[in-house]
């Protein structure tokens, strides 16, 4: 199969604690990927390494069958768990800075995702609600070309509406051509967009499959598993 | 096509249901195209390639035919709708009886509620 990221036996410490330990994964191409997990089980650190923003400790990660440098994050697509647009911006702004800093950025898909996401260019970054800035910053970061996506937590903080754009706007994207991650704790909305899932524990996998072979196996939707796995 | 999702079991199985029902109550017509993947996909907010399964296995029993280029067509087969019928007022009943059993219900009364039931429905 066509493997965009394989991690093994990946180990992530800062300086005693360990966030990773013996994390295995693999993405197929044209996958959508759930990496399921409560706060602090690893999810941050594991899109960090992924994106090229933290190194391991130990272990392997590759993408496209490189070590994460500066190819992988021609092709790595990273939405963080915070906000990194800066306070002076307006929409129209960003979408200028993504378009300088990144060769993939398609201007008019962003333009066209903006539309979708019912958010005005002229805006300011600084008057946007939490939900908002979420569209955003996930307008800009699915408007790359990339092969692969990483989306920390799209769904965090954001009212049912809004989420529901924003699993469309997923959705919009996907193409089979590239792939996808994405963290949360919220799986009950979104778990019917998952190829595979993986549930993260204390820094390693628990649990991981295919998210309809898991359904017949275990005659539970993957949220009623969430539960399972880490009541 | 409207569905509420029970996600107990797999979702390209309820998909595969959904199109079954609509075959079945004609409001997908023999000969019809299917809609889209990504039609569907968006539409009801699923991945895909689960729809992609889904229509993959439709063909596999012999409901759907694919035209390379063009789409999905529910076969030109008018005994079709009859399986279909047949095929789902099967899974009804079966889950009715043994939803009855499960009451303590026995054959006999089982049989005297439905022809109750049916009576009060002509009246």
């Amino acid at each position: 199969m066509d493997s965009v990221l394989k991690v093994s036996n990946l180990t992530k410490t800062y300086f005693k604690k360990s966030a990773l330990s013996g994390f295995d994964l693999e993405v197929n191409k044209g996958k959508i990927v759930g990496l399921l997990g409560p706060n602090g089980s690893g999810k941050t650190t594991l899109l960090k390494i992924a994106g090229g923003i933290l190194k391991e400790s130990s272990g392997e990660i590759l993408i496209d069958g490189k070590a994460p440098g500066v190819y992988t994050k021609s092709i790595v697509s990273y939405l963080p768990d915070l906000n990194y647009l800066h306070k002076w911006m307006k929409i129209n702004d960003a979408i200028e800075y993504f378009k300088d800093f990144y060769s993939d950025f398609d201007v008019d898909k962003a333009k066209d995702l903006l539309i979708f996401m019912g958010l005005e260019e002229n805006l300011k970054v600084t008057s946007l609600s939490k939900g908002m800035l979420e569209k955003l910053n996930l307008t800009l970061v699915l408007s790359r070309k990339a092969k692969l996506y990483l989306l920390d937590e799209p769904l965090g903080g954001v009212d049912p509406t809004s989420r529901e754009k924003i699993i469309d706007a997923i959705l919009k994207n996907y193409s089979e051509d590239s792939s996808m991650i994405v963290t949360t704790h919220l799986v009950n909305d979104i778990e019917r967009l998952f190829d595979e899932v993986a549930f993260i524990s204390e820094g390693k996998i628990a649990l991981s499959g295919n998210a309809e072979e898991l359904r017949r196996e275990k005659c539970m939707s993957i949220d009623e598993l969430y539960r399972e796995v880490f009541k | 096509m409207d569905i509420e999702f029970d996600e107990k079991t797999p979702i390209y199985i309820q998909i595969m249901n959904l199109i079954k029902r609509d075959i079945a109550n004609k409001k997908i017509l023999v000969g019809e195209k299917l809609p889209s993947v990504r039609e569907i996909s968006s539409k009801l907010r699923v991945n895909p390639n689960t729809i992609q399964r889904a229509y993959q296995e439709l063909e596999r029993e012999g409901i759907t035919h694919t035209l390379r280029g063009t789409g999905t067509f529910v076969k030109e087969d008018f005994q079709l709708i009859s399986e279909l019928k047949k095929e789902m007022a099967k899974d009804i009943i079966d889950s009715f009886i043994s939803g009855m059993k499960n009451l303590g219900f026995e054959r006999d009364e089982i049989i005297n509620i439905v022809s109750i039931e049916l009576n009060k429905e002509e009246v």
